[in-house]
């Protein structure tokens, strides 16, 4: 009989599995129970237990959080996932000293070094923690737009800076935003430079410039302004020691070679463009901009 | 004193409103300040206008007062009203206006190039005549006068303008 019922009980817990519904069969049943309790011992789903918590209304239990704790067992029933091979691997401790030999007068021997120092100095008072912001993002990981009107080989019109009013020709956007541009030097002066999108007026000419390989060493790294910075004297001679003169390097003589022959080429195939980019552009009487197509 | 009237069958130009820059033929005077006016072939349907909008042109088209629109379109393709309006100088004006005003700063520059080329050849010329005039002047005869040699740098700067207004 009991041998029954502890069937009984464990065929109702087979019941549970999916795909072995057999409500109905006993004497069948009986037989292969002793089969299935082996089975079963090894994949044991226990028979869900229903709620240890009656219900006060709707929503609302009769025992707190901790009462619940202590009714389910959960003090006995922990459960940790096993530890995979990445995670052993990550528990190696970091190296915490070092050993360093003596060097100087005491010579010889060795000392040990902590690798992670304590802190030299603790500020009076701690930095007030920081309210949470939104899409603040630093410069180097902002959005780069460009205007649909300025695509490679474009004619732009400078209007700032030491070479304003010039025709100069488009090449590519580099990554901080700012156009790389070329006049080509042989024709109006102008090197290879930066220049940026709001101070230049796109026009509609456009020169072909498909096929040109432009180095990849040209970034902004490249172009930016390099500044000395000694500061061995405390005050008077300082301006002396950094660069005033601006030289050329070879560097960028090469390189400005090899961007300008390409595009020279293509240039001189379109009547009248280098004459075009030589000349400057001005306004005079009875010419307005609002109205000027370009 | 004046030479173009309103009547019926009068070609107009639209100067300005929402058909600014079509030809209508005016079909009947409505009143002291509006006429029936119908435009079959530019687009334009029939309905009443301001004379205000209107600038008479030269063309007159036959067809009775408050004509249907069939008749209207039929007079207009027989006058080749169409054609005869392109090769006005009116029209060409305003279509060398719309040129200019479309003009990029690259044509701009070659429009420039080549009135200066035209310039310097009738500069040169007029200097040549100038001094031949100067020459016979000296001598007891009619000095000549100095025309502009019209044809030949015209037709160069012609075809320079066509080619940057394109």
């Amino acid at each position: 009989m009991a041998g029954e019922k502890a069937a009984g009980e464990k065929k109702a817990a087979g019941e549970k599995k999916p795909g072995k519904k057999k409500t109905g069969e006993k004497k069948p049943a009986e037989q292969k129970a002793g089969q299935k309790e082996v089975g079963e011992k090894k994949k044991k789903i226990k028979k869900h237990h229903a709620s240890r918590n009656p219900v006060l209304a709707r929503g609302i239990g009769r025992y707190s959080r901790s009462a619940m704790y202590a009714r389910k067992a959960l003090y006995k029933r922990k459960y940790t996932a096993p530890e995979t091979k990445i995670e052993k691997k990550k528990k190696e401790k970091p190296r915490a000293t070092i050993t360093k030999p003596v060097g100087g007068d005491k010579n010889g021997g060795s000392r040990v070094v902590k690798i992670r120092k304590m802190p030299r100095y603790y500020p009076t008072e701690d930095v007030p923690r920081k309210l949470l912001s939104h899409g603040k993002k630093p410069f180097c990981q902002h959005k780069r737009r460009l205007r649909a009107s300025i695509t490679p080989g474009t004619v732009l019109i400078l209007l700032t800076g030491r070479h304003r009013g010039k025709r100069v020709v488009f090449l590519k956007q580099l990554a901080t935003g700012l156009l790389l541009v070329t006049g080509p030097l042989a024709v109006n002066r102008v090197p290879l430079r930066r220049a940026h999108q709001k101070f230049v007026i796109a026009t509609s000419t456009k020169v072909d410039i498909s096929g040109v390989k432009i180095p990849k060493h040209l970034t902004d790294a490249y172009f930016k302004k390099k500044r000395l910075r000694k500061p061995k004297h405390q005050e008077g001679e300082i301006f002396d020691t950094e660069k005033e003169k601006y030289e050329i390097t070879e560097q960028r003589k090469t390189d400005q070679k090899a961007v300008d022959s390409q595009i020279l080429a293509r240039i001189k195939k379109v009547p009248q463009l280098r004459g075009y980019l030589r000349s400057t552009f001005c306004l005079s009487n009875g010419v307005y901009p609002h109205k000027l197509v370009f | 004193v004046f030479k173009r009237f309103v009547e019926i069958g009068r070609v107009a130009f639209i100067s300005f409103g929402p058909h600014a820059g079509k030809l209508v033929a005016i079909v009947d005077v409505i009143d002291q300040n509006r006429a029936l006016v119908d435009g079959p072939c530019s687009g334009v349907r029939r309905q009443a206008m301001p004379f205000k909008c209107m600038q008479l042109t030269d063309f007159v088209l036959k067809f009775p007062h408050s004509a249907r629109q069939k008749c209207v379109r039929l007079a207009w393709e027989k006058e080749n009203i169409n054609e005869k309006w392109a090769a006005t100088r009116w029209a060409k004006k305003i279509e060398a206006r719309e040129k200019k005003a479309k003009m990029t700063d690259f044509d701009r520059y070659k429009v420039m190039k080549a009135k200066k080329m035209r310039n310097r050849i009738i500069k040169h010329e007029m200097k040549k005549l100038q001094r031949l005039a100067a020459k016979k002047g000296k001598k007891p005869e009619k000095p000549e006068k100095s025309e502009k040699p019209a044809k030949a740098p015209k037709s160069a700067k012609a075809q320079k303008a066509q080619k940057a207004q394109k």
